[in-house]
């Protein structure tokens, strides 16, 4: 039975339920990362972030999500129309689409339905988010062209030959992590990291170097500081979405962060073990201690995004001709290094 | 049955895209179409029990080298393409021949026994294990070629593309 | 839902692949602009593929599915040679009109 022990009706109510409360929590995230990355970074300059709407500023997200839905929502004479309005539903939709792969628990037991929290896993799922990440580009290339003005298409050419370039670190850092698992499932890599810590991949595994290489290309893939270059504010206006406004340019800075909420999970499930953790099951109702795993997921996430916010906060960014020949110079040979040393460790172990 | 909704609607949106692109007149228009109908392969290889297969063409065919071609029509700005003068001749015995000549190939394709031959879903499997072996062993020679071929083509763009210094 | 692999017969999808090659044929001879004509190509090596992956399932051998991977290498290194060749075509001679590309002499 495909579905597990349930059947179809269960299976679909289920998997309503969850997809429901994956966006809502995803999108919920997206807003709270840009109130911590304001918060953050303000408090690295020395200087206190949004502290005036609600406590903390912690309703300041939603007083700019009215802002976004009030403001004119002007479109530009002379744009190519279906492709300004294409460009950041696909940045978007594709930005959201990898939380349905990610395993934020292991399986939870409601009133006799055993479910694991994630909406499916399948065979390939990574390479499945590294496909999701490719057709990405496009919301980016088509934004600057469909705009038809010069900042727009520098910053977009820039954007997707940057993306595209550290796209082929990203996917070869992955191949020591699933040499050292065997299968691209996710639920399978963190299961390969069960235990105490020194089980991870980032000690254990000793893919310490693969994670290193990861994070700087997942950092150029959001096109985050220090290698913001294509939207930098001083640099281009405002790179390749400079001549949009309203909801298009939230569409944009959603899918940004959403994508940082991506890299954070993944991240934390090929090289820091995933949702393992204990689950004090002596002393928790079954509920709560199945809902462990995911308190344990989420320090994670939460960890990482905050990496990425002091980094953001502190370092100075590349010039362009230093971003590539970082990539392919650099990160190039050293994951293909990784991949031969973790073959041949892989080789000798067995 | 299921199998034949999804076939269904995989093969139009690839025969919607391909005839997309031929109709568009701007190159981008039909690059993107071209983006649609590797998508609907993708679903179709995924329907044949290939997954391997579809999740490189998402990440190969339609991530990098449709990229390459948007890139290309971005950079050279290339414009909507000239009206020619066609043939009517062409158009009046050309676009008939083409409806039937294809209807009958299909007829002909259909008649034959149909070769539908059950068999297990865990049988035949496309999966990276199963490729892999196959690459890395019998087929272990075309992949170190195809590998030097593309240093041949990175070579050959890269010379090709350069400005010429004066 | 257990359904069989090959429920659907082998022809549809061979029609289909036909249908697609035709459809590229039919564009590289009808356009008129050079990278329109090399996506018409790449249109045929997808109908291609296509049928060699549903030969690959209905005769139970993996090594058409090995072989699409190597035509998209192939079509990989094809593209990039082949757009670098409009790009040097365009810087020349200003235009992507096949029809203008007719002389040797700029």
């Amino acid at each position: 039975m495909p579905t597990g022990n349930l059947t179809i009706v269960q299976f679909l109510i289920a998997s309503i339920i969850k997809i429901a409360l994956f966006l809502f929590v995803l999108l919920t995230g997206v807003a709270y990362t840009v109130w911590l990355e304001r918060k953050v970074v303000g408090h690295i300059q020395n200087r206190w972030g949004p502290t005036r709407v609600g406590p903390f500023g912690l309703l300041q997200p939603l007083a700019d999500g009215l802002k976004f839905i009030f403001k004119e929502d002007l479109t530009p004479p002379y744009v190519h129309r279906f492709l300004y309005i294409l460009a950041p539903m696909l940045s978007l939709i594709t930005a959201l689409i990898s939380i349905s792969l990610i395993p934020v628990g292991d399986t939870i037991t409601i009133r006799g339905i055993t479910t694991p929290i994630q909406i499916t896993d399948t065979n390939i799922s990574l390479l499945i988010i590294l496909g999701v990440t490719s057709i990405g580009v496009y919301g980016v290339a088509l934004a600057g062209w469909s705009s038809n003005s010069k900042y727009s298409m520098l910053g977009s050419l820039r954007a997707s030959a940057q993306m595209v370039s550290y796209e082929v670190a990203l996917g070869l850092s992955l191949v020591g992590v699933l040499m050292l698992t065997g299968s691209f499932s996710l639920r399978k890599i963190v299961e390969a990291q069960s235990g105490w810590f020194w089980h991870w991949n980032v000690f254990g595994g000793f893919q310490i170097v693969a994670f290193f290489i990861y994070l700087c290309a997942a950092y150029a893939e959001t096109n985050r500081i220090p290698f913001d270059l294509p939207e930098a504010e001083t640099e281009l206006v405002a790179g390749y979405h400079t001549e949009y406004s309203s909801m298009k340019f939230a569409m944009f800075f959603m899918a940004e962060y959403a994508n940082m909420v991506t890299v954070a999970c993944l991240a934390s499930i090929l090289f820091l073990g995933g949702y393992s953790g204990p689950k004090f099951e002596a002393f928790l109702p079954p509920i709560l201690s199945s809902l462990m795993p995911v308190i344990w997921f989420l320090a994670r996430v939460v960890f990482f995004l905050f990496v990425y916010i002091w980094v953001r906060g502190t370092l100075p960014r590349f010039r362009y001709d230093q971003l590539m020949a970082f990539s392919w110079k650099f990160l190039l040979p050293l994951a293909l290094a990784n991949i031969m040393l973790t073959g041949l460790w892989v080789a000798l172990r067995a | 049955m299921v199998h034949l909704v999804l076939f269904i609607i995989f093969g139009v949106i690839c025969v919607a895209g391909a005839v997309n692109l031929l109709v568009q007149r701007h190159p981008i228009d039909s690059a993107l179409s071209l983006v649609v109908v590797m998508g609907a392969l993708a679903g179709l290889y995924l329907l044949l029990g290939a997954e391997f297969l579809a999740a490189i063409q998402v990440i190969v065919y339609a991530g990098a080298v449709m990229v390459l071609f948007v890139f290309t029509i971005m950079l050279l700005n290339a414009g909507m393409e000239e009206r020619t003068r066609g043939s009517k001749v062409a158009l009046m015995f050309g676009a008939p021949g083409l409806v039937i000549g294809s209807v009958l190939l299909a007829w002909i394709l259909l008649q034959s026994k149909p070769s539908v031959r059950p068999v297990g879903v865990g049988s035949l499997y496309g999966s990276a294990r199963t490729i892999g072996h196959l690459l890395f062993k019998d087929f272990l020679l075309p992949f170190e070629i195809t590998s030097v071929l593309i240093l041949i083509a990175i070579m050959g763009a890269v010379v090709l593309a350069r400005r010429e210094s004066q | 839902m257990t359904g069989n692999l090959v429920d659907i017969p082998l022809e549809y999808y061979l029609v289909l692949s036909g249908i697609l090659f035709a459809c590229g044929v039919a564009g590289f001879l009808i356009k008129r602009n050079l990278i329109t004509i090399f996506m018409s190509i790449e249109l045929m090596l997808n109908g291609v593929n296509l049928s060699f992956v549903a030969f690959a399932t209905y005769w139970k051998a993996l090594s058409g599915q090995v072989f699409v991977f190597f035509v998209m290498v192939v079509a990989a290194a094809e593209a990039a040679v082949g757009l670098a060749i409009i790009i040097a075509v365009f810087r020349t001679r200003e235009t992507l009109n096949p029809d203008r590309v007719n002389l040797l002499k700029l």
